[in-house]
This record gives C-alpha cells, sequence and structure tokens, in this order.
C-alpha cells in the first residue's frame, strides 16, 4: 500500500528542523497568510515558500500530483466565486473600473484583483502545507504536538490513529471486497438510499470490530500503567537547536508584520485604485 | 458503566482513524456531480453517543486535520475553519447524546429521535453558522456562497448522519448483553 502521508526523506536543512518547530511555523504563516490581504505581503510570502520548498530538497516532481490539484480546485473556486458574485471585487474596492461587458456579470479590474489575490494566497498557503508534509515525519510529528503544549493523552491518541489508520485501511478494503463478492453495489446504479445502506454493510463490520480493538489496545495500555504521570518521553523527540528558535522566531517576525500591516492600512486589502 | 480515561484516549485514537479512512477512501457518490457523501460524519456521531462530548470533539478534529493534511493542504491549505466546524459537531453531538446509553444494549425509538435530533441540531449549528462565519473571517469569500457551501455539505451530512448513525447505533446495541439479562439461578 502507498503511504498516506507522502514524506519524502532526504538531507536538507529543513528536514533537520524538529517537528516541533515545522509545526509551530505552519501555524504562524498559516495565520499570517489567513490574516492580511495586502498584496505586496502575499507575493512576498509566496515567493518565500517556493523558496523554501527548493531549500527542502522537495523536487516539483515529487509533489505534482497534489499541486496540480491544487490548480484546478483554484481555478474552480474562482470560477464558482465569480458565477456567485461577480461585483465583489467593487464592493470590496469601492471604485469601479470596467473593463468589458454589461449587467450582471461585468468584467471590472477590481474583480480582477480580488481573483488574483485569492490566487496568490494560495499559494502562499499551499506549498507551507506541503512542505510540512513532505518533510515531517509522521511519528515526530506526534512528539511535536507534545511539545508545544498539547496534552500528552492527546498527542498520544494522535500518534495511535497515525499508527492504525493503514490497519483501518486494509481492514475496510478485505470486508469491502468480501460483500461486494456478495452482491453489494455502492456505485451510481442504485439509488440513493439502497447506496447508502449498502455502505453501512461495510462499515458496520469495519466499525464494531474496531470496537473491540478500543478495549484490546486500552486494556494493553492500562496494563502497562499508560496515563499515571503528569509527563511522558516521546522516542522520536529532538532537541531544539539555534536553528530552530530562529525559524520559529522569523515566522513569528511575519505574523508581527501581517498584523502592523493590516493596522497600519486600517484594512485587510491593500487598494491600487484609490 | 464508567469509562475509564485510557478508554477515552484510544476511542479518540481509533476513532480518529476510522474518520480518516471513511473521509479519504470511501467514495459514495452522491446526485450531485463531483460531490460525494462524507460517510465519517456517521462514525462521528455513533462515537460521540458511545464516548462522550470530548471525544467527539477531538475525533472531528484529528480526524478532518488528518484528511486535509493528507491532500497536502492541496486544496487551498488546511480548511481551519471545516477542521473547527467538526470538531464542535463532534462535541454538540456528545452532549446531546449523554442520555443515550448504548452500552447497556438499549436503543430504542426515544434514544433514536434524541440521537437525530441532536445530530441535526448540531450540524445546523457547524454547516450553517460555525464554518460560513469562520470562512467569512478567514477567506473574505462572498457570504452567500459560504452559505451555500457550508448548508449543501449541512445538508447531505444530516441525511448520512440518519442513516449511517442510526444503523450503526442499532447494531451495535443489539449486539451488546442487555442490562439485567442474566439471572440468577438456584
Amino acid at each position: 500500500m502507498k503511504p498516506i502521508f507522502n514524506y519524502i526523506d532526504r538531507p536538507s536543512p529543513i528536514h533537520a528542523l524538529t517537528g516541533a518547530t515545522k509545526l509551530c511555523c505552519l501555524l504562524l504563516w498559516s495565520f499570517a497568510a489567513m490574516l492580511t490581504f495586502d498584496t505586496r505581503f502575499v507575493i512576498a510570502l509566496a515567493v518565500l515558500s517556493f523558496v523554501l520548498l527548493r531549500l527542502s530538497m522537495i523536487r516539483l516532481s515529487d509533489v505534482s500530483f497534489l499541486l496540480k490539484l491544487t490548480i484546478f480546485f483554484m481555478l474552480f473556486n474562482n470560477l464558482v466565486l465569480f458565477l456567485f458574485s461577480p461585483q465583489y471585487g467593487v464592493e470590496i474596492y469601492g471604485t469601479k473600473h470596467v473593463l468589458f461587458g454589461s449587467g450582471r456579470f461585468t468584467l471590472t479590474q477590481e474583480q480582477l484583483f480580488y481573483h488574483l489575490n485569492q490566487m496568490l494566497k494560495c499559494f502562499a498557503m499551499v506549498p507551507v502545507v506541503l512542505l510540512f508534509v513532505c518533510t515531517t515525519q509522521p511519528s515526530e510529528f506526534a512528539a511535536s504536538l507534545n511539545r508545544i503544549g498539547v496534552k500528552y493523552t492527546v498527542a498520544y491518541s494522535v500518534a495511535l490513529a497515525l499508527r492504525y489508520i493503514p490497519d483501518i485501511q486494509r481492514e475496510y478494503h478485505e470486508i469491502s471486497q468480501a460483500q461486494q463478492a456478495r452482491g453489494i453495489e455502492m456505485s451510481k446504479k442504485e439509488s440513493l438510499v439502497r447506496r447508502l445502506k449498502s455502505a453501512s454493510a461495510i462499515l458496520i463490520p469495519l466499525i464494531l470490530s474496531s470496537m473491540d480493538r478500543i478495549e484490546i489496545i486500552s486494556n494493553a495500555m492500562e496494563l502497562r500503567g499508560f496515563g499515571k504521570n503528569k509527563k511522558r518521553s516521546w522516542y522520536m523527540a529532538r532537541p531544539f537547536r539555534a536553528a530552530d528558535w530562529l525559524s520559529m522566531v522569523f515566522c513569528a517576525l511575519l505574523l508581527a508584520a501581517a498584523i502592523i500591516l493590516n493596522i497600519h492600512n486600517g484594512t485587510r486589502f491593500w487598494n491600487p485604485f484609490l | 458503566m464508567k469509562k475509564s480515561p485510557i478508554v477515552t484516549v484510544v476511542a479518540i485514537g481509533i476513532g480518529a482513524a476510522l474518520f480518516f479512512v471513511l473521509g479519504r477512501f470511501v467514495i459514495i457518490p452522491s446526485p450531485v456531480p463531483n460531490t460525494n457523501i462524507s460517510a465519517q460524519y456517521g462514525l462521528l456521531a455513533f462515537m460521540a453517543a458511545l464516548f462522550g462530548p470530548l471525544a467527539g470533539l477531538l475525533i472531528g478534529l484529528i480526524g478532518h486535520a488528518l484528511i486535509d493534511f493528507s491532500w497536502g493542504g492541496s486544496f487551498g491549505g488546511i480548511w481551519w475553519s471545516w477542521v473547527i466546524a467538526s470538531a464542535v459537531c463532534g462535541l454538540i453531538m456528545g452532549i446531546g447524546m449523554k442520555k443515550i446509553s448504548l452500552t447497556d444494549g438499549v436503543f430504542g425509538k426515544k434514544d433514536v429521535l434524541r440521537f437525530n435530533l441532536s445530530q441535526i441540531v448540531a450540524h445546523i449549528i457547524c454547516w450553517g453558522g460555525i464554518a460560513p462565519a469562520l470562512d467569512v473571517l478567514i477567506y473574505h469569500e462572498p457570504t452567500e456562497k459560504l452559505v451555500a457551501q457550508g448548508l449543501m455539505a449541512g445538508v447531505a451530512n444530516i441525511v448520512t448522519t440518519a442513516i449511517i448513525g442510526t444503523l450503526l447505533c442499532t447494531a451495535y446495541a443489539a449486539a451488546r448483553p442487555k442490562k439485567g439479562s442474566l439471572k440468577e439461578e438456584n
């Protein structure tokens, strides 16, 4: 089975950072990118995120499928946005420079600029998530959650989820094939209610057997004294180095810059039309 | 029955793994083109009824976040607004279903009603309220578009939860030994 989280092991400076650092940076970066619509800042973020992707030795061909998906989804989303409210840009920027057309679907410069902003924001966010997923080992991810202040029982739940996803996926596949051999139909040929009922015929054995699994695992953990102490150590945890602190400070500065820009501009948008 | 906190930790882990597998690999085509039915919310309601609101919250949060991470954020980054909505959905379901005691093998008509009322309320609050409201804040897209998106997801989720969730609870309760089903023999 193909691994689901797309971790790619390469000797790069980004891989050398601890999982906790990368998670922290991802959160700070996402908030910075979410907060502001200042085009200049978003362009800087987008360029920087591709530089980082380069630095991590992740080749575009490694993630080409996901990038294609991104572009497709982005274009589709912008089409829907335009169809829903073609004058939204005019509403935001307060001016109206008509390019061509008339009536509801008049194309304006403001609307195009709004779409440009939306697309740039997509490119400011997606590469960083890709970077995180491709350079962080899943089991280190759980350890890093505990590091940034999440309770260790919750972090352990995440670790358990990551551990059991492949098992459950395999079991789903087996049950599904067994039920299909008995004539269960989930495709478009059946009515919706019947489709859902046949899905249940696969899901019920899968989920009920998982309930037994919960009992077995929790008994095993209880016997080993899980949850007795306030803290626990992690096999995959690594100590912070200078590079870790530097990157966290850098991302915190990005977030601060986004907030300051918003206050300075008085709005979340940068308006070139005034 | 009092559950040990360890059972909750494991239930959250396995629940999130199930949520992930259902959300990522179980594809049931829906009548609307290019939209699939997400079976994972039936599971979420069932787990919330069985393990309580905290488990519901964390299964929704972890499961949904893992789905987004596994796509490498290719749908425009991690959709925190929808991840949070999933989490709150599990929380509200868990609170509304507290009185249901599936472990005792009871799931009568009243429980079916309670189960479905809680899930409908939870879905309406989350997909009609929380998700679009956060989307407006984060993505600054037209409100009508976001509400339409949220409502579409909400209605689909209510239908799947009603069918898959109810069937799951019935099957689980039927497989449990009934309370007081053992009699002392002389």
